[in-house]
């Protein structure tokens, strides 16, 4: 076994993971008898359902809705199309323009034998299946052929509300050096029940995530990644209402990141629980399977609650959102866990505290592309001292080895950022990067100094949470207020009318396909 | 000393007039790129333009760090200043304040309204923890407090502010792109006018880029921005709801 840099006891970080994958367990055997509208619009799309209505509704929303206006979601879109595709002998697209225009009624045909619906739909779905692999083997050959930046990557966000224009800014980034982009979506979003189709200009805060706005990114980063000879990723968000629908588009048009957390919809934004438990499994499956890296979102607990205090919050969701993920069948590579600087300037021996936490979760996750994120919480509006922050943060970001540097801008907390945010932002990194490279592998912690006295305490306290809430269960933790300091009920917040327990003639083949391999 | 309450930018000289701005232009990093830079400072009233640094970000459009002198004055004297104007109290101050004045709690109910799902603000004044050394509302003896959270739509917190009988409305906004924040502000005191209980409240917001100009100017009785703590928040509306019950 490898040494812990930090002098953790990795016994004791195996006791946390076991705690851990008993707590992913529980939420596992619920999440795999039920369904979401969610979920089904996601097989819809999955045997090339698309498009919109006449009034402007997605088609995989039609045919769901029109299903579940029966009452009969419990066995699922794909069991209703593919009993249409054998009395039809239509495309599930034809068949769901046919519902859109009030011609067909697919919940009252004759139902085929289960060969015979297994038989129609092999097709489309090896279809889909293609094209994500496609995709898959297109990125690793373009990271092969054009290389990539060194790690940490630069990851910078465009929020322009104009996919055109975060065109601009996202080429502007990636001439600058930035390795990742992100487009932050349009505040709102997360809690739209249908994905918006089309390209979009009006935004607010963000982009609408559109497979078209996707597609249109892909293109514009792919044009930069030839002429700059370094493969340019691209990050969007598989969370809200939409979580399985989102990571299916970006499986189809080549997204290389997803933010895609199992808790996060549930604790900002008021989404019901199960459904976001039962939407973050479907979704996780699929981005394994495009080879997209998830990113969790623990480092927003510290924005509610304090990041000294609550510091352990973060690692025992890191510990249970690991083992949610590889319950979807992602690999440790692909799980890109969520950290952040967020402790207060003025504590005394600040930068120690979050090099001992920084150092932890690389120690504690070796294999995980860890999401560093930068001070937003204490960014005041003064951007010479922002700049500041943002360089130790950079400074703690290089030395502790991370996977995925998310840059913060001097002008957080004032607005989006400009184009020139960005440059001065990565400048500060790169400038900070290259004259540290390698001082992480210079230094030794102390041994009973501050840096390691701080790790074993954060580890500890985690391990005292998970073992409380291995007690009360997940959902218990959060009716609880366990992470981020914030209550929410099993049976309240947005979403829950949304979910189905699955019926005898449920069928969602993807599951198996797509871990499988 | 300064001339007829006449005051310029200083640099390190009064009266040098002199400014520092940073801004980027769509246009190359060219002897033309620089020379528009300079005459858009020209035209915004600098003298002696300075271009110390450029960039071209990406090809068209080049940023600048300049220097200029501005000839511009201000007259103080003519200068009226808005702003909360009650004097700050801290938490025990204000505690204390309310227990002999008021003699009860007062009720307040916050959110951040519309589509808006930023909770830092309002969290920042409503929490226990507070923000920056400063306890939140939560933290009072003598408010009850009651923090929706985010992405709430201004009727449900119209209904929830009569079931709790709030005295005071906090209202947040941090998403402004495009001044969506003002058509949600205006809302909320529309629809408070038309059930006819704008009156029976304190209604106040917030926001990084809220002021009390702009928030008396939607009909709000108060604006707090950026570098208000919920200290700020709370001594306002201690005095203010005291000062209501001796009008009436």
């Amino acid at each position: 076994m490898m040494k812990s840099k930090i002098g953790l006891d990795f016994e004791r970080v195996e006791y946390a993971r076991s705690l851990a994958f008993s707590i992913a367990s529980e939420v596992q055997m619920f999440v795999e008898e039920y369904t979401t509208l969610s979920i089904e619009r996601t097989l819809c799309r999955l045997v090339g359902v698309d498009g919109v209505d006449k009034r402007g509704v997605p088609l995989p929303n039609v045919v769901v809705e029109h299903i579940a206006n029966s009452s009969l979601l419990q066995h699922g879109a794909l069991f209703f199309l593919g009993n249409a595709m054998v009395a039809t002998q239509l495309k599930p697209m034809e068949i769901a323009k046919r519902i859109a225009e009030g011609e067909l009624d697919i919940t009252k045909l004759t139902i085929a034998s289960k060969g015979e619906i297994d038989r129609a739909l092999e097709g489309e779905i090896q279809k889909s299946v293609k094209i994500i692999k496609k995709r898959r083997e297109r990125r690793a050959s373009l990271i092969e052929s054009l290389g990539e930046g060194s790690r940490p990557y630069l990851y910078v966000i465009v929020a322009t509300g104009n996919i055109y224009e975060d065109v601009i800014q996202a080429e502007a980034a990636a001439n600058q050096g930035a390795d990742i982009v992100a487009v932050i979506r349009t505040t709102g979003q997360s809690l739209l029940d249908y994905v918006p189709y089309g390209a979009t200009t009006e935004g607010f805060g963000g982009t609408y995530a559109t497979q078209e706005n996707f597609k249109i990114m892909r293109e514009a980063l792919d044009r930069c990644g030839e002429k700059l000879g370094r493969y340019i990723r691209l990050c969007n968000y598989c969370s809200g209402l939409c979580m399985p629908e989102i990571a299916i588009m970006g499986a189809f048009e080549g997204l290389d990141l997803m933010l895609n957390d199992a808790l996060y919809g549930v604790l900002f934004r008021d989404i019901n629980m199960q459904r976001t438990l039962i939407d973050q499994y479907f979704s996780r499956v699929i981005n394994g399977f495009a080879g997209i890296i998830i990113n969790t979102g623990e480092d927003n607990y510290l924005t509610t609650a304090d990041a000294v205090e609550e510091a352990h919050t973060v690692l025992a969701s890191n510990f249970v959102n690991e083992q949610l993920a590889l319950f979807a069948g992602l690999s440790q590579e692909q799980i890109g866990l969520g950290h952040a600087f967020e402790i207060d300037p003025n504590i005394e021996n600040g930068f120690l505290l979050e090099l001992a936490q920084a150092q932890m979760i690389r120690d504690i996750f070796p294999k995980s592309p860890i999401k560093y994120m930068p001070p937003t919480k204490y960014m005041t509006g003064n951007i010479f001292k922002g700049h500041l922050q943002d360089a130790l943060f950079n400074i703690s970001g290089i030395v502790t080895n991370q996977g995925i540097q998310l840059l913060g801008m001097p002008t957080e907390a004032i607005h989006t950022p400009f184009m020139s945010d960005r440059y001065l932002s990565i400048e500060n990194a790169k400038y900070i990067f290259n004259n540290m490279r390698d001082l992480g592998s210079e230094i030794e912690f102390k041994e009973g100094g501050v840096i390691r006295e701080r790790a074993k305490e954060v580890l500890e306290s985690a391990i005292a949470l998970l073992e409380k809430i291995e007690k009360e269960t997940l959902f218990g933790a959060l009716e609880r207020g366990f992470f981020g300091n914030i209550k929410r009920s099993r049976m309240g917040g947005k979403g829950l009318d949304g979910v189905v327990e699955r019926g005898s003639n449920y069928l969602n083949p993807f599951l198996e396909i797509m871990k499988k391999d | 000393m300064q001339e007829n309450n006449i005051i310029k930018a200083y640099g390190d000289t009064l009266n040098d007039g002199k400014v520092q701005l940073s801004f980027t232009l769509p246009i190359a990093a060219s002897a033309q790129g620089i020379e528009a830079a300079k005459s858009f400072l020209r035209e915004m009233g600098f003298e002696a333009p300075q271009v110390v640094f450029y960039k071209e970000l990406t090809p068209g459009y080049t940023f600048f760090n300049c220097y200029g002198s501005s000839s511009i004055g201000v007259d103080i004297s003519k200068i009226a200043i808005n702003g909360v104007e009650t004097p700050k109290m801290d938490m025990e101050q204000t505690d204390s304040y309310i227990r002999e004045y008021i003699g009860r709690p007062l009720v307040v109910v916050g959110a951040s309204t519309g589509s808006d799902a930023h909770t830092v603000g309002i969290d920042a004044i409503m929490n226990m923890k507070g923000f920056a050394g400063h306890y939140g509302l939560e933290r009072y003896e003598m408010f009850e407090v009651y923090n929706l959270g985010s992405q709430i739509e201004n009727e449900e917190l119209i209904a929830r502010s009569l079931e709790h009988g709030a005295d005071i409305i906090l209202v947040s906004q941090t998403v402004t792109q495009k001044d969506i924040h003002i058509k949600n502000l205006l809302n909320l005191v529309e629809l408070l006018e038309a059930e006819g209980i704008r009156d029976r409240v304190i209604l106040i917001c917030g926001g990084a880029r809220i002021t009390d100009d702009i928030a008396k100017e939607l009909g709000y009785d108060a604006g707090f921005g950026m570098n208000s703590f919920a200290s700020d928040v709370a001594s306002y509306a201690a005095q203010e709801f005291v000062r209501r019950e001796r009008i009436d």
